[in-house]
């Protein structure tokens, strides 16, 4: 069971307690979570810009607005 | 007040200059008392008419005059301003404020006297008490904006109790799961379009807004596999707060009341829908190859640093840092020197918009300078679409690159 942050606001997704308000019940695997749904806290990350929570070092709001696609091509300077 | 916070062994100490002025924008829900006040002093009819005067005349020629605001917190102490309760019990306290004035008002609007209004009030005396009232709901909905987008479950029922007076409880869904989500793209039918009327852009975003935020709660409902015909839906929550607070109106002042409540109601939304109309005016997020938007930026939304508007709105002006950091709280927004800026608060831009030509004047410029001359990448209004691409040409920018 692991656990993914939205790295805009820090809402921390835990496979185990899910979120069944918004619709996982508890144990659905991040995987099986709809790519666009957003955070439930903030609303401007979803699903594929989450990190898993040991890669995640410090948010990337302040104008170093990093996207999917970019961090995917190893752009996030 | 000097906080402090110690990075890397230094300690880095900033001091809030605005952290008493604050208070002010609890003085709004006080616009009933002052009419109060000015009737029992003067006699006269227009001074029911105080509301929309303090908003667009006096709000307006206090920015002009007061100026800009440009203090930032320093990004080391972000964290330790939030943490300062002292921020979110001013914003807690314009709640009780603002429905004291309201059980005042319908009072008064169900025919009622008090010491210096001897008499029941006239039509003309009522509709400019309900537009005055209408002024407190809209700023209202900026309170509820405001505790509509943090993390605490008890700051989110707050912000159903501010828009109570409005029946606007669905704004929050809308807003912090719809708006945020599609700011500044075609899709999103609260930012406005280069080349749409302010008169146009209101029923789109009424009803462009309620439809989005039942969607967005049926297929919450639908995920869980239950039905959304729930008190727990929370566009069905939300909306209790108002039946009950207009009910209970109702039953203790009268239905007469009810033409003014719904006047009311609808200044207030107005207001409100006025300031999304602006906020984010022409401006348009590129779409990247995967299909998806480009990340909302700071160029996406326009400023002000007005200070007045400022603080009444709890920096709600300091919209890119919003955008950016949409659970961030109030006092903790900062100016981005690189984002676009209106000419004027927003008060005074909101009167602006009533007359289109007037509007587009001092907007077109602005929005085809922010693209570098290529109308092409603003967000056009389909029925003004074909007119702007004839008299300012697409493709023509410098600078096509988009950022991502």
């Amino acid at each position: 069971m692991s656990q993914w942050i939205c790295p805009n606001c820090e809402y921390v997704y835990d496979e185990e307690q899910g979120n069944p308000r918004e619709g996982w019940p508890a144990g659905t695997p991040f995987a099986k979570i709809d790519a666009d749904w957003t955070c439930p806290d903030c609303g401007v990350r979803e699903q594929v810009d989450f990190l898993p929570i040991e890669e995640f070092e410090h948010n990337d709001q302040d104008g170093n607005i990093i996207a999917a696609e970019t961090r995917a091509k190893g752009d996030n300077s | 007040m000097t906080i402090q916070a110690t990075v890397d062994g230094q300690v880095i100490q900033w001091r809030d200059k605005k952290r008493y002025l604050w208070i002010m924008g609890a003085i709004i829900p006080l616009i009933p008392l002052m009419m109060w006040g000015l009737y029992a002093w003067t006699g006269a009819t227009i001074v029911w008419f105080f509301g929309p005067f303090f908003v667009f005349v006096l709000i307006p020629l206090f920015d002009l005059l007061a100026g800009l605001d440009p203090n930032n917190p320093p990004d080391e102490l972000i964290e330790a301003l939030e943490e300062d309760r002292y921020y979110r019990w001013v914003t807690y306290a314009f709640i009780p404020v603002q429905i004291a004035g309201l059980i005042w008002g319908a009072f008064l609007l169900g025919g009622g006297t008090l010491p210096g209004i001897d008499d029941p009030l006239t039509v003309v005396q009522k509709i400019g008490l309900a537009l005055g009232l209408g002024m407190v709901a809209g700023i209202g909905i900026n309170t509820a904006h405001e505790l509509g987008h943090k993390k605490e479950e008890h700051e989110r029922w707050f912000a159903r109790v501010a828009l109570a007076q409005t029946f606007y409880g669905h704004f929050f869904i809308e807003h912090n799961r719809g708006h945020h989500v599609r700011v500044a793209t075609p899709e999103d039918p609260a930012s406005g379009r280069l080349g749409e009327t302010v008169w146009e852009f209101m029923p789109r975003t009424i009803v462009g807004s309620l439809t989005s935020a039942w969607g967005l709660e049926k297929k919450r409902f639908e995920r869980q596999k239950k039905t959304h015909w729930s008190i727990k839906n929370d566009l069905f929550n939300a909306w209790m707060f108002s039946v009950v607070l207009w009910g209970g109106l109702t039953i203790a002042f009268g239905w007469e009341i009810l033409p003014y409540l719904v006047i009311q109601a609808a200044a207030g939304i107005w207001l409100l829908e006025s300031v999304n109309y602006l906020e984010h005016y022409g401006m348009k997020r590129a779409k990247l190859e995967s299909g998806r938007y480009e990340r909302v930026n700071p160029s996406h939304s326009w400023n002000s640093n007005n200070i007045g508007t400022n603080v009444l709105l709890y920096h709600l002006q300091r919209h890119s840092d919003h955008h950016a950091n949409p659970t961030r709280r109030y006092q903790a927004l900062r100016d981005f020197k690189e984002a676009p800026v209106l000419p004027t608060g927003y008060a005074g831009m909101i009167v602006l918009t009533w007359i289109p030509q007037v509007w587009r004047k001092v907007m077109d410029q602005r929005v085809l300078g922010h693209y570098d001359g290529d109308i092409g990448r603003a967000n056009l209004h389909p029925r003004t679409a074909e007119a702007y691409v004839r008299r300012y040409g697409v493709g023509t920018s410098k600078d096509e690159e988009v950022a991502a």
